[in-house]
């Protein structure tokens, strides 16, 4: 059948959740003509699962994909309704902000923003092919027989390519949230050439608040004093709802053991492969029959809904199981649900098939972001979008690619990961999963990232001059600090009042500040006119970096060493047969992902380090061959 | 900047003199940590002396020469300390320049090196290559040598404990929600306080020796009632394996580590080889056959008063292609076996007749080994020895990283720095027994906790 021509893009991204929404965003702002296309407009950043973004790691990744220009924080920013600083108890390094999100609010705003942005536009049309040419993809055609022309295309297909729900002992073809699936997309990929695999993941049930009895549970409130995700904002609004902790006991137990055989997981009709960090209450109750109850939250899913999202009881099992046993639990006894839990099953790729800069290896121009990649969550979604948006820009503007290193951001492990290492389960980030997590917090997100994405014409003048004043206020008081001494007479009272030795000698404020027992608000009491106001953003990173100053350091030691294998780069396409000297096992690997840098290379399981010198030889023979 | 590296650059018991290498831009600062004498100056051999700056003591008698770079072979900063070339001195001055901040160079490292900073030739890059392969190939060898026996299970179940430290670690860092046990301050250093126990121990044993037994593998093989166990007591001077006249009285293999002429020896006396049908000697012969293979040099023991029979026949034809010593014993008895029939049939080996029982002929085999060893006739596989300084080096390392990371705990630092540190502890570990997987503590983190929206 003949198509019709509807006119030409830079980029066209498929998918329009957090990955897709990212990706369109970088593009647009990057000045490339974007078009981005979704199945259903009322879906558009649509959180099916928890209503909250960030979270241990995925925080990190928020204030990542802010530094770089992108959308998650500022859009949680807007719309969150409760937000916690979690792990405070701990360093510095894995305080992780979280937001609890007007799901509905979160969604409309980020269309508002797609709405308003230039060189951006957005269709309600669904995709069902790409065009590729030479190798190489060249525009996307929809079911309604249309067919547009774009340099480069972008698959952010989250759970809706050929998506199948389970529900007990029925299943049926659909996308997330009674969604419609994408089913010819599906086919014509793999018609392609790309491989397809099958990943799962669930969802809890939804239930009335009102059905709820909230004096059987504890009280989640957020912090008093709220950080914005956000570095372009110094304050934002105030928490507008509780959470609510409750347990499930030996009664809930029993009733899921008794009905294990209905449930799709066990019942061996899911095929797709499951999250470890994201089980169903089915899975956590039989891997783990000693524990006596699970906890789970109460968590709203917004304002203009009395809608309440039942955390950690994610299920398969059919309806009156789900609510039989959810009575079991103090609080819900006269649940009333709305929404039941459900597993869903979708096609992805392996993301060993993607470089680097997250192009699938054997389609040129074709990029690809968040689950579709075998990822999950949003955050992870998110990141990927965003670069993949930058480096299709990049891509077709002859640009070299951006390369976040394991070093640089938690954006660099996650893509490291899935592309170097691959993975056999939806992915999510972990702050043990980054090397150099000292450095990468999330307070100084911006100072890593936002020069590099100014650089490429991606954050805006005033988030980069907002860096730079940061950079600026930091530093100098840095200097102050280490330069400003205090004397025994001076100080003493002060260090015994908060529990720290006193002086014998003079030192220098910096020095007091090393003390864990000493804030930098602290610090007030005994400082002069000559301290400065600065701001929430501005402390904090000034107060870590004075604080764990020799573990930076060590850790700085450590990633120049890293660094070294990340700047021996690797010929791409090569044939590592002809490189005499390698195990054949390391042979096969090679070729498989092409590692961009022997950094790289020395990352892929399989790979010796006798067979990382053997690669050093090579390329320095290669080197001077050139050179003859 | 390269780290600076260091190794043993000679053979060992090639001569009377060994060298330890070190490049890198610490060499000089490593050197000037041990060595007393006058200065050292670019390219002038300078005699002094070897101290262990921990303990204070004199370790040897040396010659050092500083090559500024770039004028050295790897065109880096490289310092080289000639000393006895026993190994005793070897070991000591090549631990105390990894103790002082030198790294143990990988295999061929000090090549490769010299490769990529131009100093060889394009020509002689597969030369490189081969070395780097040879070279692993073989200390891969011995590292799984080693690793089958009782260090191998020692490293793993202290690692355990490690890991069972950093599940609970990482669960407490990524999982604040959780509900699950917080890990207080007093528990991790009760754990880590018992890993720091185990691993002090392993190292003290390190230091005397004892777990990588380094030293020549001697393999004392032959038929039951030949002499074997004979001729290890007499190697040793002492009375250790039990002697019988029932054929099959040593049924496991014993080991016994003894200095032959300055050489250090491990001895092996294996159970007789031959056909039988006692499940526990059967046990034994395997062993047997087991040091046999991975000895560096075998001492095949006849029994002249008695013809050659199917077990000397098969034990001969395994030896085809091997250095043996063939002792044959009871050179006291009217004899049915004569030298040049041997002679004939193993070419490559030296024969020497003795008596055991009269004291005839032992220190002729003290002889052959010294002058085989010192002859390069036979040498050390790769060496255990190097390896085993590998071993002890992060070993001591690991042992830094605990302490830093009990030390941590002792401040109440925050949760994530003392990982970083029990992390690294565990990685060390990992080397030692060429385990590096990094899923290792994600993959426990969920088989452990129920964990998960």
């Amino acid at each position: 059948m003949e198509h019709i021509y509807m006119g030409e893009y830079d980029v066209i991204v498929v998918g329009a959740g957090h990955a897709g929404c990212e990706a369109a965003l970088a593009c647009a702002r990057m000045g490339k003509e974007t078009l981005l296309c979704t199945m259903n407009l009322d879906a558009v950043a649509m959180m099916p699962c928890n209503p909250s973004i960030g979270g241990t790691g995925k925080g990190h990744l928020v204030r990542e994909i802010d530094a770089l220009g992108g959308e998650m924080g500022v859009n949680i920013d807007k719309t969150f309704i409760q937000s916690k600083m979690l792990n405070t108890a701990k360093g510095p390094a894995v305080h992780s902000l979280r937001a609890q999100a007007d799901k509905n609010r979160y969604h409309l705003e980020m269309k508002k923003t797609i709405e308003h942005t230039k060189h951006l536009a957005m269709r309600q049309i669904e995709v069902t092919d790409l065009i590729v040419k030479d190798g190489r993809v060249c525009g996307i055609e929809t079911k309604t027989h249309t067919w547009y022309q774009s340099k480069a295309v972008i698959l952010a297909t989250g759970t809706f390519l050929r998506g199948k729900i389970f529900i007990g002992d029925s299943s049926f073809e659909s996308g997330p949230n009674g969604l419609a699936p994408s089913n010819t997309l599906a086919d014509n990929l793999k018609k392609h050439g790309m491989a397809l695999r099958r990943f799962k993941t669930g969802t809890p049930a939804r239930c009335l608040g009102q059905s709820l009895d909230y004096s059987k549970m504890q009280e989640q409130k957020g912090d008093e004093h709220i950080v914005p995700f956000s570095f372009l904002n110094d304050e934002i609004g105030e928490n507008q709802i509780s959470c609510w902790l409750t347990y499930t006991n030996e009664d809930t137990h029993r009733i899921i053991r008794e009905n294990f055989h209905r449930s799709a997981l066990f019942g061996g009709q899911i095929e797709g492969i499951g999250p470890r960090y994201c089980p169903s209450i089915e899975d956590k109750v039989n891997r783990f029959a000693d524990k006596k109850r699970h906890q789970l939250f109460i968590e709203p899913e917004g304002l203009d809904t009395d809608e309440m999202y039942i955390q950690g009881m994610s299920s398969s099992l059919p309806e009156d199981v789900q609510l039989a046993f959810y009575k079991t639990i103090p609080g819900l006894e006269n649940l009333e649900i709305v929404r039941s839990a459900y597993a869903i099953e979708y096609d992805c790729i392996d993301p060993q098939d993607l470089k680097l800069n997250l192009e699938y290896r054997k389609i040129d121009n074709l990029f690809c972001a968040g689950q579709f990649n075998g990822s999950s969550g949003y955050e992870e979604a998110a990141a990927q979008g965003l670069m993949a948006g930058i480096n299709a820009s990049l891509k077709i503007s002859g640009k070299d690619p951006l390369i976040l290193g394991r070093d640089e951001a938690y954006i660099g492990v996650l893509i490291d990961d899935l592309v170097t290492k691959g993975t056999n389960e939806p992915y999510r980030i972990m702050t043990s999963r980054a090397e150099y997590r000292l450095v990468l917090r999330q307070d100084n997100a911006d100072q890593r990232l936002t020069p590099i994405s100014y650089e490429i014409g991606l954050a805006t003048q005033e988030r980069y001059d907002r860096y730079l004043a940061k950079k600026l206020a930091v530093s100098r008081e840095t200097v102050r600090l280490e330069q400003k001494s205090v004397g025994p007479k001076d100080v003493n009272d002060f260090l015994i009042a908060h529990d720290t030795s006193p002086l014998q000698t003079r030192t220098s404020l910096a020095d007091l500040l090393r003390r864990p027992q000493i804030s930098y608000a602290d610090l007030a009491e005994i400082d002069d006119e000559t301290r400065p106001h600065l701001s929430e953003h501005e402390i904090t990173q000034l107060e870590v970096q004075i604080k764990y100053e020799g573990y930076i350091q060590k850790q700085i030691a450590q990633i120049s060493r890293y660094k070294k294998l990340e700047n021996r780069k690797l010929p791409q396409d090569f044939d590592y047969s002809q490189m005499e000297g390698l195990r054949i096992e390391a042979v096969q690997k090679l070729n498989q992902i092409q590692p961009a840098s022997v950094g790289q290379a020395s990352r892929i399981s399989g790979v010796s380090p006798a067979d990382i010198n053997v690669l050093l030889v090579h390329l320095e023979k290669q080197k001077r061959k050139g050179k003859e | 900047m390269e780290e600076t590296i260091a190794a043993i650059a000679t053979a060992l018991g090639e001569g009377g003199i060994g060298i330890v290498r070190i490049s890198g831009s610490q060499s000089l600062s490593v050197l000037n940590k041990i060595f007393r004498g006058r200065d050292l100056q670019d390219r002038m051999l300078t005699y002094g002396h070897i101290y262990d700056n921990f303990t204070g003591e004199l370790v040897d008698e040396v010659m050092a020469v500083y090559m500024k770079a770039p004028h050295s072979y790897t065109t880096e900063d490289v310092v080289e300390i000639q000393c006895h070339g026993g190994i005793v001195s070897l070991r000591k001055i090549l631990s105390l320049t990894l103790r002082n901040g030198a790294r143990m160079a990988d295999p061929g490292e000090f090549t490769k090196r010299a490769f990529l900073n131009g100093r060889l030739d394009l020509s002689q890059a597969e030369a490189v290559i081969d070395l780097i392969q040879a070279k692993s190939d073989a200390s891969f060898d011995v590292a799984l040598d080693q690793l089958e026996g009782k260090l191998g299970n020692t490293i793993r179940s202290i690692r355990a404990e490690l890991l069972d430290i950093l599940v609970n670690l990482t669960v407490n860092i990524d999982y604040p929600d959780e509900d699950i046990e917080e890990m207080t301050y007093a528990n991790l250093s009760d754990g880590l306080k018992k890993v720091r126990a185990r691993t002090t121990q392993l190292l003290a044993t390190a230091d005397t020796g004892r777990i990588f037994r380094e030293g020549l593998r001697v393999a004392i093989i032959g038929k039951p009632n030949v002499g074997k166990s004979s001729l290890l007591n007499a190697l040793l001077q002492q009375s250790r394996a039990i002697v019988t006249e029932i054929p099959g009285t040593t049924r496991d293999t014993i080991e016994e580590t003894v200095t032959i002429r300055n050489v250090p020896v491990i001895l092996t006396d294996t159970a007789g080889i031959r056909d039988t049908d006692d499940r526990i000697e059967q046990i034994g012969i395997m062993r047997s056959m087991e040091s046999f293979q991975k000895a560096d040099l075998v001492l095949f023991v006849i029994d002249g008063s008695r013809a050659l029979d199917d077990s000397d026949d098969e034990i001969i034809s395994s030896l085809e292609n091997r250095k043996a010593i063939v002792v044959l014993n009871k050179s006291d008895l009217p004899q049915k076996v004569w030298k040049e029939d041997i002679a004939k049939r193993l070419p490559q080996s030296h024969i020497i007749e003795t008596s055991i029982k009269e004291e005839q002929g032992i220190g002729k085999i003290e002889e052959e080994i010294e002058k085989m060893v010192c002859g390069g006739q036979v040498r050390q596989k790769n060496s255990v020895m190097i390896t085993s300084i590998r071993h002890a080096s992060l070993l001591e390392q690991a042992l830094g990283s605990i302490d830093d990371a009990l030390s941590s705990t002792a401040g109440c630092q925050p949760l994530e720095f003392i990982e970083i540190d029990v992390n690294h502890a565990y990685e060390l570990l990992g080397e030692i027994i060429g385990e590096t997987a990094s899923s290792d503590v994600i993959d426990e983190v969920f088989a452990r906790f129920c964990l998960g929206k």
